[in-house]
């Protein structure tokens, strides 16, 4: 041992490597044992949309990032305190984000002549002195490691090879005084059946935690206390699964069948996935063979009856669009999950953005009103997901679910909800003639102007629906011009009612002053950072989070003309930003960057000192 | 489905309360007519019936049907279907659609909809033009049509539907004629009999655009050039005086009166390699154009499919409540 402990509020560690190198999987096992020892955490994957980029390349560095405190975190942190770099590309693309002065985590072995041109250095920058003043170098022959630690064991060298970002793994442990005991399990498991596998993995692990303890190349261990949760039992969550357990508690509290239409796209597709499992709760899926299908499939279960719901990212979503204006028309309740991602057209796949909140809200012909509701967190994805369900059975709409690929690969700690204190969510169907013996399928709910929702099957309420226009009441099919304007803004009426719906908007901090921070979507954690440091300082700075932006609450006006400035944050030209100047005649301002990377709170508060002057 | 204690239903029972719109003289009529005389005849609850349609003018269909219907947009009836379909199994689901509709902007969902042998029945009104847009050749037109939108004659190979649905591995393929009623009558029987997804093309003359486009099959002469399949029975046509005769791969028709009938061919629905060859014969001018079940094989459907996976993973993952799921994975409690 030897080494002295040194306490820390918080770190951020960043694991690069190669896309073979199983960087993700190693961040993940990183997040799993952390949030475990109850530190607040969240975390960035970031992987190229290449499967398998050729090995070495720059194009093929996949990177996971992790910001894991004693106090209350909400962002995945901009620049690492270490990087482990499993390659020369790797070094490459993240050196540069590494904090001056922090630890580089190096797998020389792979310094070979060819990936260092690969990577484009002319001379290795682990011996050309580069790199030597900035940072503290831990240089490490990490296949010669875990080679020596595998020996007796019947594996090929390249399986042997494979086991290095565990050797990696367990020198992050023991810097940040972790237990093995998680990953050992979680290996046995995902194992099975392969013991050499898991022997392999597991000496490597360990002979990377011993090499921590041996290695005179750093001198201290760092402790992260846990921080201090609301009570209650945890796990960590992803976006994706949590949108994914956010539906089936919306199916459970409904008593609808749950059913998923939709084609594979990233980064939504592990919504599919996780749906696809749960045939043993009676949830349906059905991949389509293409995103109209997919939509349509689920217009045709929301006639059904089922609770019916897509995912996919901003390319599905152009594609659903005229599928979405028939669910308007025809007013029928499903969710569509639009996770978004880097465009336009194919644009980055596997980077985050906002960008498609105009598309949500205006991507259809015609009048189409959608609610729009987004997430703020990865485990918000439950919450959100759930709220879109209920508003979409209780108004007979569709509604827009907007995440983004940070939300939805990106995973924090989570309070475990208690299914049965989740609200139930009242469906009925039409039983029975609603008019004089007949059945209208278009007479409203005087409150919320939701119609009748007769199913299939159901006797004598047998009905016509379709994307004609439809007589008032009736639903036959009408051409009447006052009939339409009425149509039209009846459609409108109903969705701006959902305000009744929208509890009042919380101001995070004064409900007055120098600057109101609005945001909405993935960038809470950046913005919500920003301004409790700057209200540290004694900035006049307030934050609001807007969770529908469709409608936009009924109070906002309200509290945006009580701020000097208002800046909107977003990941994209000021989408949100156009639709409040417009909607409220503010002077908004945006921060605008479109990286296919979150925003970072360090950029937030710069851009608000440059405001306040 | 039946119920035995519901008063017989008729054709009444089936007409909406909607004037129909289609062009007087409309092949459609006498398709619609058909299918309201002939649903209550199937001992099924009215309430059970789900048509849906597309966009064209036979997609009108649903609303004069009194049964669920949904008239929904270009292309996407069958994808519909399909949600309604695996939402309620035990509904009887039918899809109206053209050439245009299910070929055209459509066609990917029809292949797609046979290959999963889903359990829906497919009216195709081939008309082989595009009637609501007034008069564009369809995927269906023969090659050289003169339409506005092709002054110069078309130069787009038609498409075969029997042969592209067999293709795309359909169980159930038939073809009938808007003028052939009775026929017309028993095809609409033996898809709703068919337990998996069933196509029938059905030969429909639009009077306005494309009119007269299968007279040689109705008029005056039509028995020389039509072939009615019947499974078991030797392929006899024109009056029985020719038959078609199969040598290696090689169709040929012969005269009844100088080979007999010992050499004739005997349809088999259930044989897809002969299914293809009839098929073909639609392009074969020398050939005459085949009408009835071209093919029709039991086969596990989609539906079934998915029930049975269903019961599977309950039966080997138990039952597991949603809170279970919540608590996937490692958890720990902050006090």
């Amino acid at each position: 041992m030897g080494k002295t402990f040194k306490t820390i509020d918080e770190a951020i560690i960043r694991f690069a490597g190669d896309s073979g190198d199983g960087m993700q999987l190693t961040g993940g096992r990183f997040t799993e044992t952390t949030a475990i020892l109850g530190n607040d955490l969240n975390t960035l994957p970031d992987f190229p949309a290449e499967i398998r980029a050729p090995a070495g390349s720059l194009a093929g560095v996949s990177a996971f990032q992790i910001k894991f405190s004693s106090r209350n975190t909400h962002t995945p942190g901009e620049q690492p305190d270490v990087l482990v770099a499993m390659n020369p590309a790797a070094l490459k693309v993240h050196r540069k984000e590494l904090i001056p002065g922090g630890t580089m985590i190096i797998n020389t072995d792979a310094f070979t002549k060819k990936n260092l041109s690969f990577a484009g250095y002319e001379s290795n920058p682990m011996e050309d002195g580069s790199l030597d003043d900035y940072f503290t170098l831990i240089p490490v022959e990490m296949n010669k490691m875990v080679t020596a630690a595998c020996e007796g064991l019947d594996l090929s060298p390249k399986l042997v090879g494979r086991t290095k970002n565990f050797f990696a793994l367990g020198i992050l442990f023991y810097m940040y005084d972790r237990p093995l005991d998680t990953t050992e399990g979680w290996l046995k498991k995902k194992f099975a059946g392969k013991d050499d596998i898991i022997e392999a993995n597991t000496r490597a692990l360990n002979a990377g935690y011993n090499f921590g303890d041996t290695t005179e190349l750093f001198m201290s261990r760092f402790k992260v206390e846990k921080a201090s949760l609301p009570p209650g039992t945890y796990r960590n969550i992803n976006g994706n699964f949590a949108t994914s357990l956010g539906l089936l508690a919306a199916a459970e509290k409904s008593g609808l069948s749950l059913f998923y239409g939709g084609y594979p796209i990233t980064p939504a597709s592990d919504i599919l996935h996780t749906l696809a499992s749960w045939k043993h709760l009676g949830v349906q899926t059905f991949q389509a063979e293409d995103e109209i299908a997919g939509v349509s499939s689920v217009i045709g279960a929301a006639f059904t009856g089922n609770l019916a719901v897509t995912a996919t990212s901003g390319p599905g979503i152009a594609l659903k669009g005229e599928a979405l204006g028939l669910a308007v028309i025809t007013e029928l309740p499903l969710v569509v999950v639009n996770v978004q991602r880097g465009g336009p057209s194919t644009g980055l796949p596997t980077k985050t953005e906002q960008s498609d909140l105009n598309q949500a809200l205006y991507g259809r012909n015609g009048e189409a009103p959608m609610p729009v509701i987004a997430a703020a967190t990865p485990g918000d994805c439950f919450f959100a997901a759930f709220e879109a369900c209920r508003i979409a059975l209780k108004y007979m709409t569709p509604v827009m679910f907007l995440s983004d690929g940070y939300l939805a690969n990106g995973s924090e700690p989570w309070k475990i909800p208690d299914v049965d204190e989740l609200e139930p969510i009242e469906v009925s169907f039409s039983d029975r003639p609603n008019a004089n013996g007949d059945y209208l399928p278009y007479l409203r709910n005087e409150e919320t102007l939701a119609r009748h929702w007769a199913i299939p099957g159901t006797p004598g309420l047998e009905h016509r629906v379709g994307g004609i226009e439809k007589a008032e009441n009736t639903g036959h099919v009408s051409y009447d011009p006052e009939n339409h304007h009425k149509m039209v803004k009846l459609r409108q009426e109903k969705v701006d009612r959902i305000q009744n719906d929208i509890p009042e908007t919380e101001v995070f901090g004064e409900n007055h002053g120098d600057l109101l921070i609005l945001s909405w979507g993935g960038t809470y954690g950046a913005c919500r950072s920003a301004v409790e440091t700057m209200q540290e300082e004694g900035l006049g700075v307030s934050h609001v989070h807007l969770r529908w932006i469709s409608p936009l609450p009924k109070d906002l006006g309200e509290i945006l003309i009580h701020f000097k400035n208002v800046l909107v944050p977003e990941i994209n030209l000021g989408q949100l930003l156009r639709l409040i100047r417009a909607e409220y005649l503010v002077d908004a301002q945006g921060l605008n960057l479109v990286r296919g990377r979150p925003i970072g709170a360090g950029t937030i508060i710069e851009t608000v000192k440059k405001i306040l002057g | 489905m039946s119920d035995l204690q519901s008063p017989q239903l008729t054709k009444k029972d089936f007409e909406s309360d909607q004037a129909v719109r289609w062009c007087p003289g409309c092949g459609d009529y006498a398709v619609l007519a058909q299918a309201q005389k002939n649903m209550p005849t199937f001992g099924r609850k009215r309430e059970e019936f789900v048509f849906v349609s597309g966009i064209g003018c036979s997609s009108r269909f649903p609303y004069y049907m009194n049964t669920y219907g949904f008239h929904s947009i270009h292309g996407r009836a069958l994808a519909i279907a399909t949600g309604v379909k695996i939402a309620n199994p035990d509904l009887s689901v039918w899809v109206v659609t053209g050439d245009g509709d299910s070929l055209s902007i459509g066609g990917n969902h029809f292949i797609h909809a046979l290959r999963r042998n889903m359990d829906i029945n497919i009216l195709l009104f081939n008309n082989r033009i595009y009637g609501l847009t007034k008069g564009q050749y369809s995927p269906t037109s023969e090659i050289g049509k003169v339409t506005k939108a092709s002054p110069f004659g078309s130069i787009d190979n038609p498409l075969n539907p029997p042969s592209l649905a067999l293709g795309a591995q359909a169980t159930f393929v038939a073809r009938t004629i808007d003028r052939w009623q009775k026929h017309m009558a028993e095809m609409l029987a033996r898809s709703y009999e068919h337990d998996g997804g069933s196509f029938i093309e059905i030969y429909q003359n639009c009077n306005i655009f494309n009119d007269g486009a299968y007279e040689e099959y109705t008029g005056a002469e039509k028995l020389d050039n039509v072939i009615e399949l019947k499974h078991g029975k030797p392929m006899l046509f024109a009056n029985n005086t020719k038959g078609i005769k199969l040598e290696g791969s090689t169709v040929m028709v012969l005269d009844i009166e100088k080979h007999g009938v010992d050499d004739i061919l005997v349809h088999d629905e259930t044989n897809l390699d002969l299914a293809h060859i009839i098929a073909n014969w639609t392009s074969r001018p020398e050939l005459p154009e085949p009408i009835g079940v071209i093919y029709s094989i039991d086969k596990v459907t989609y539906n079934q499919g998915m029930i049975d996976q269903i019961n599977r993973a309950k039966e080997i993952k138990g039952s597991v409540s949603v809170q279970d799921l919540l608590n996937t994975g490692d958890t720990w409690v902050v006090e």
